[in-house]
């Protein structure tokens, strides 16, 4: 789209053709990432790193999935965990089943059949919950994902009690000829299956059914007066979300070759509501940009922190608190200014902010690691060492510190926070004017 | 008959726990419409703050100065956190205490760690109150059911026959014909979320001895507390405590009833069993179904009958 036309590129409407580019660039990365980190030498890649990014694909199709809810549908759910964790059980017994000579699938469909019973129990849990929206949508999915949570400890048949299922991944069926005993090799078709259904969850949302269910979000009353039942739109759409979740458990059980009741439990599908609500529910690529995020967050702080949940909870509540579009909003917001040619004049008010919000984040990390020195830490008979240098949690001297930088970050951070609102507030007036003068 | 006395006297208790809880949750729900995730963590704090102080200076004080205690952090989550997010709708202010859950667990951990804490029933109150059927009925569960009546009673009063009490109850049902009648909902806001926080850290206070102080309580209770939220019905108390009753015989008179399903089957002259799904769907005893009912019946009465027991709207 030429520059002559800018009236018309809104939001969300972005130029179809840079936007490809920008995907296809997304898919390179995480089809060479791997080989950055393989070690040449010994002829090995990095199990911590394909680990780490095979848990990102599958998370980036849990997050999307759950965003078809949250972020599309305006439904809070508290059960995503569970068509999750039934894609998982699902393909365990498949592959045990594959691997006995009973049926004879390809490893590369499988997944699919995560994704069906995925669809499946969303059919079904989905007729109960769709009936109502907003809060009792909420709490009737909580109770779904605890019955579940609790019937899978329960029942040891299908669900193997507490100790789970566990199978063999190496059935010797594949299309390419693949063994898939190699991490790579499962990596590749957790790529393979995330960008099948990222394109299909893309285009649900350019379907009626996603227009619609837009609208039964926005206002549910108009919707009806259209002459849409929104029942049935926020049906579909939870059915399909549970199909594409399925995908992920399945993708899930293949990686790992077990899955245990955590992978159906709440914390879960607490994680796909952090997920998606960090990242930016308000664009389509935002909860991929939390499933990353998250991921990395989850496997790379929790080897440094014990108590990498405690950054996620206060980055969450910074998020609600301040910025309730996610990261992603934040970017899609400078997207006018930037087309304007504005962004410069924000460079310097952002740099004012960078030195106060860096000291606030250091001394939070700081105070966190030695509160929870004196008690995990210790137990745990580690020394503590933050920045690369070694801490003595009873002296005076760190407290002090860290209690500076938080307090004066703070402090610092209020007032330039709002002379940076001023000066944004001025930029985006003048972007608006701008657009109406032409 | 000595099982069924016995289990109706610790489901009595059991009920009146959760109704501690869940009267402040039920409150806070129908008066603001803020689902507060965060209230079984109050909870918890309660019975960590109760574990503190009456290491120091005894139980009596900590009966007293925890609830106060959580009753601040209460009133300070409502000033600070939820009136920030309170344009950006209900949902907003869901998630925004469903963040608290992650940093109030996290946040104990680090300050008292991961083990549970000795918190013991004080020795005042360790003895044997009766002797029933040769089984000993503590005294310090007569004490709970005591201070929880007391509460009723308290919450009563204050409802019944207070000023405050009677702008709370119409702000239950009409909260905007409230404010428009020109009293500052925010402050009665605010003081209903304080006040249901110190509920929820006096159930700790009391209840973190009879259970267990750790880390996991508020995961433990909190979903149960939701369920009987909503099976008593939004805006009722009355509901709520009904709810909360049965809730807990519920809890109670499933585990030492040790029939199954297939057990009804009997009279008909069908015998299960067999190593199979069915089989063992029909096969296990009522004592391992009863955690999934609760949930079960919160389902099944919000797909029939929105508003609870006796609530006065749809959920």
């Amino acid at each position: 789209m030429s520059e002559a036309t800018p009236a018309t590129v809104a939001i969300g409407a972005k130029p179809m053709g840079r936007a490809w580019l920008w995907w296809g660039a997304l898919l390179l990365l995480a089809l060479v990432l791997p080989w950055m980190f393989y070690d040449w030498t010994t002829g090995r890649h990095s199990g911590f790193m394909i680990s780490m990014l095979s848990q990102a694909g599958m998370m980036v199709i849990f997050a999307l999935s759950y965003n078809m809810l949250m972020g599309q549908a305006g439904l809070l759910s508290f059960c995503h965990a569970v068509f999750f964790g039934m894609g998982g059980y699902t393909v365990i017994h498949l592959l045990s089943s594959i691997g006995a000579g009973d049926i004879g699938i390809p490893m590369e469909v499988v997944p699919l059949f995560g994704g069906l019973a995925g669809l499946g129990m969303a059919i079904v849990f989905g007729y109960m919950a769709t009936k109502q929206r907003a809060t009792a949508f909420a709490m009737i999915t909580m109770g779904i994902g605890e019955l579940l949570a609790t019937a899978s400890v329960m029942f040891h048949h299908f669900f193997g009690g507490e100790g789970g299922i566990t199978t063999d991944r190496m059935i010797d069926r594949s299309l390419f000829g693949l063994t898939y005993a190699q991490g790579i090799q499962v990596y590749y078709l957790i790529i393979g299956w995330t960008v099948i259904s990222v394109v299909g969850m893309y285009f649900l949302t350019q379907t009626p059914l996603g227009r619609m269910a837009n609208a039964c979000r926005d206002n549910f009353e108009r919707a009806q007066f259209v002459g849409y039942d929104p029942k049935i739109v926020r049906f579909v759409q939870f059915a399909l979300s549970g199909l594409f979740a399925g995908i992920g458990g399945g993708l899930y059980a293949i990686t790992y070759e077990i899955v245990t009741f955590d992978a159906m439990a709440g914390p879960l599908s607490a994680n796909a509501l952090l997920m998606a609500y960090i990242g930016g529910t308000t664009v389509f690529a935002g909860p991929i940009l939390g499933a990353v995020l998250i991921t990395v967050l989850q496997s790379g702080v929790s080897l440094l922190s014990n108590s990498w949940l405690v950054y996620v909870g206060v980055l969450f509540i910074t998020m609600v608190t301040f910025v309730p579009t996610g990261l992603a909003g934040i970017v899609v917001a400078h997207g006018p200014i930037h087309k304007a040619g504005q962004l410069g004049r924000l460079t310097v008010p952002y740099l004012r902010l960078l030195v106060p919000g860096v000291a606030l984040l250091l001394g939070f990390i700081g105070l966190v690691e030695l509160l929870s020195f004196l008690t995990i830490g210790a137990a745990q008979g580690k020394k503590l060492s933050l920045f690369g240098a070694a801490i003595d949690v009873n002296a005076f001297q760190p407290w002090a510190i860290v209690a500076v930088c938080v307090l004066g970050g703070a402090g610092w951070l209020r007032i330039e926070s709002k002379a940076f609102n001023r000066v944004w507030e001025q930029v985006t007036a003048d972007v608006k004017a701008r657009e109406l003068l032409r | 008959m000595e099982i069924v006395v016995g289990s109706l006297l610790n489901g009595l208790v059991y009920g009146m726990l959760l109704f501690m809880l869940a009267s402040g949750l039920t409150l806070i729900f129908s008066m603001m419409g803020v689902l507060n995730f965060a209230h079984a963590s109050i909870y918890m704090l309660g019975a960590y703050f109760a574990y503190e102080i009456s290491r120091w200076v005894g139980f009596v004080p900590a009966l007293i100065l925890a609830p106060i205690l959580c009753g601040a952090i209460g009133a300070a989550i409502e000033i600070w956190g939820l009136r920030r997010v309170h344009h950006n709708g209900h949902i907003a202010e869901l998630l925004f205490t469903f963040g608290l859950v992650f940093i109030i667990q996290r946040g104990l951990q680090m300050i008292w760690g991961m083990l549970p804490m000795p918190y013991r029933v004080p020795p005042a109150l360790d003895f044997a109150l009766f002797t029933m059927y040769g089984a000993n009925f503590p005294a310090y569960r007569g004490f709970m059911l005591l201070v929880s009546a007391g509460m009723l009673l308290a919450i009563y009063l204050l409802l019944k026959k207070t000023r405050i009490g009677l702008i709370i109850q119409a702000a239950l049902t009409h909260p905007n014909m409230v404010s428009a009648l020109g009293h500052n909902v925010p402050v009665v806001f605010t003081t209903v979320f304080a006040g249901g926080c110190l509920l929820a850290g006096l159930a700790g206070v009391i209840g973190g001895n009879y259970l267990t102080t750790e880390s996991s309580m508020a995961d433990a209770m909190g979903p149960i507390v939701f369920v009987v939220v909503v099976f008593g019905g939004l805006g009722s108390l009355g509901g709520c405590f009904v709810a909360s009753i049965i809730m807990g015989m519920i809890q109670t008179f499933a585990v030492v009833f040790d029939y199954t399903l297939g057990d009804l089957l009997v009279p008909l002259g069908v015998s299960v069993g067999g190593d199979n799904l069915l089989g063992e769907i029909l096969t296990v005893p009522m004592a391992r179904i009863g955690p999934l009912l609760p949930y079960a019946m919160m389902i099944l009465m919000l797909l029939f009958r929105p508003r609870g027991l006796l609530g006065t709207r749809d959920t």
